[in-house]
């Protein structure tokens, strides 16, 4: 989807750096852990930990509320994978710190595209493009997850690696199943993305069906 | 606010059985101790040291991971990326925050800000400039986004000074800033 989760190169987001701290721990405050773990756990239960179906949750997160804490952000994707599922009311959390208990609603029972471990899959049908070759990235918005970042978008790029096939995380995202197809690494020049200025090169992993020969 | 939020959320899901304590702990505690940046230091380090592995490693990245013990969410397929004197890699998830976890833990703070992830793609000299990483207009800079479940380690330069030092003394000069490519390896 279009928005706040989709960072590369937007303008907007851009300013000063955080400091580097080499001795940062994993969890800087006690609840970040929490975080973490409620996080996995409620997508354990929700989506059977459908990785792609968490991350399309996180990029749904409001705006002010994605900007606000990295961690807030994944609690607020808990929340929307549990809603979504069935196993909490929505507004649940916010009546909880309201005093108030909000009767659980009706479970809402998926087919499980992710039940396999992993991503990688083999894919039987040879890989379309080679190494070497030019290629051109969709240039559609795509209104579900995708990973196609906006920046990428028609540009022209060359392969540089064929990668292990995977599943389709547009297509997992929504239980739609896991649809297998090869990825390959993909190197932009900077001139195609941003136009003249700073050379340099951003390599992008793109599924097949983001590419066509160019 | 968040704290707050957490708290209440946790108060949902232990209510319903789908967390428990002993579970929330098992989840933190393995990524405060067990999984983190020293993993990937050793594999560096053990790079640095050993050709063979050196020239497994940039060959199959996963399966030389491996050999040393880290594997796990996170690091299905690895791919290692040797920084040069002639080219620099640098390494972004601009979608959300994937991250190498078998070999470098959960990432840190500035990985994860909107302005790297904004920045490092359409300005990557400034981006390292202002972490005090000075890369030359001689040297090629590979940008690599994290976009689908491969997941990237720097292989960075050996600095020329450490040339007398053990794997194992190696090893503490190795941080996680230089594994993502935002720092080089400094000499003490």
């Amino acid at each position: 989807v279009d928005g706040i989760a989709d960072a590369g190169g937007r303008r907007e987001l851009f300013g000063p750096l955080p400091p580097l701290d080499p001795d940062e721990p994993a969890f800087p405050a006690p609840w970040h852990g929490r975080a973490f773990a409620l996080t996995l756990l409620a997508n354990r239960t929700a989506t059977a930990s459908n990785l792609h179906a968490l991350r399309h949750a996180l990029e749904r997160v409001p705006r002010e509320h994605y900007l606000a804490s990295y961690w807030g952000r994944w609690v607020r994707a808990a929340e929307l994978v549990l809603a979504e599922s069935g196993l909490l009311a929505p507004g649940a959390v916010d009546a909880r710190i309201a005093g108030v208990d909000l009767p659980d609603p009706e479970p809402a029972p998926r087919a499980n595209p992710g039940a396999a471990p992993g991503n990688l899959r083999h894919v039987t049908a040879r890989p379309r493009h080679a190494v070497g070759t030019s290629v051109v990235a969709a240039s559609a918005a795509v209104p579900g997850h995708t990973r196609l970042p906006a920046y990428a978008r028609g540009r022209r790029g060359t392969v540089t690696a064929v990668l292990p096939a995977q599943v389709t995380p547009d297509v997992a995202a929504h239980f739609g199943g896991e649809a297998p197809q090869h990825v390959y690494a993909v190197a932009f020049a900077s001139t195609e993305l941003w136009g003249p200025g700073e050379e340099f090169t951003v390599t992008v992993d793109l599924l097949e069906s983001y590419l066509a020969p160019a | 606010v968040s704290a707050e939020r957490t708290a209440a959320l946790e108060a949902l899901l232990v209510e319903r059985g789908l967390a428990d304590e002993a579970t929330i702990e098992r989840f933190i505690t393995t990524y405060e101790t067990a999984v983190g940046p020293l993993n990937g230091a050793r594999v560096v380090a053990r790079a640095w040291t050993d050709p063979d592995y050196r020239a497994r490693l940039l060959a199959d990245g996963t399966a030389a991971i491996a050999e040393l013990g880290f594997s796990g969410p996170q690091g299905e397929h690895m791919v290692v990326l040797e920084s040069t004197p002639e080219v620099h890699h640098v390494v972004v998830c601009t979608l959300c925050s994937c991250y190498p976890w078998p070999v470098l833990g959960l990432p840190p703070s500035w990985y994860k800000d909107p302005a790297y992830r904004a920045r490092v793609v359409r300005e990557p000299r400034a981006v390292l400039a202002e972490w005090g990483t000075v890369v030359g207009d001689d040297v090629e800079v590979r940008v690599v986004d994290s976009s689908s479940e491969v997941r990237y380690l720097v292989l960075p330069e050996r600095p020329a000074s450490t040339a007398g030092l053990t794997e194992e003394e190696l090893v503490p000069l190795v941080t996680r800033d230089a594994m993502v490519g935002v720092t080089r390896v400094v000499a003490p």
